[in-house]
């Protein structure tokens, strides 16, 4: 019964990070700020839920196997996050306010100059 | 309480359809990509509980690993040609 109540109660928090993980990527600004909600949020709200499970199925075989997801969500969450956020940097994608600036200073000329990003829908680009 | 499992995993594949509306709608190429890494990690989960629910964890368990590695791999190769090839425009 205890087991069950701490269960639930692990479930509960991982599936309030989830929630706030998920809203993130469609409620944030920028690229940089949605790599922000999925690289700590998804990751704290994925390993409160395993942790429950984990609980929920006491000491076994298959509880290792279980930690075994959780260490491994761990260490390849946050770094997939970071490598396409490098990736994104490297290959010239602004973030939110130095575009917002740059389109705030400098003239429609030297706008016109500014290189053409290629990762915008076409329909999108002047938003 | 025999409905826990099921309830949680409606919830989460609920909760799936917010990081599809921005792999659909992104504005940028990294946007879907990360997307999809989230929308991965939460089938991860989903996985790991429908093995609750069927009672059935030793097999769900062994799928999830392999799912986890194959998101993970796919994220890494995806992020490393990206980098490379300038966002596939060179």
């Amino acid at each position: 019964m205890v087991q069950l109540i701490i269960t639930c109660l692990l479930l509960a928090g991982g599936l309030f990070f989830l929630a706030v993980s998920n809203a993130g990527v469609v409620r944030l600004p920028d690229f940089y700020s949605r790599c922000h909600a999925v690289g700590k949020s998804e990751t704290l709200g994925s390993m409160l839920v395993l942790f429950g499970l984990a609980v929920f199925n006491g000491l076994d075989a298959n509880t290792w196997k279980i930690l075994m997801i959780l260490v491994f969500i761990v260490l390849a969450n946050p770094t997939a996050t970071h490598i396409i956020a490098r990736a994104a940097y490297r290959t010239g994608l602004q973030p939110w306010i130095i575009a917002k600036r740059k389109m705030k200073t400098e003239t429609a000329q030297i706008e016109n100059q500014t290189p053409v990003d290629h990762f915008t829908m076409p329909d999108k680009k002047h938003e | 309480m025999n409905y826990l499992f099921p309830v949680v995993a409606v919830f989460i594949v609920i909760l799936m359809f917010l990081p599809l509306y921005r792999a659909i709608k992104g504005p940028t190429l990294f946007d879907r990509l990360i997307s999809a890494g989230q929308m991965g990690t939460n089938g991860i989960l989903v996985l790991v509980i429908l093995g609750f629910s069927y009672q059935r964890v030793d097999m769900f368990i062994d799928l999830a690993i392999a799912y986890a590695l194959l998101n993970f791999i796919g994220t890494i190769a995806f992020g490393k040609y990206l980098e490379r090839h300038r966002g596939g425009v060179s």
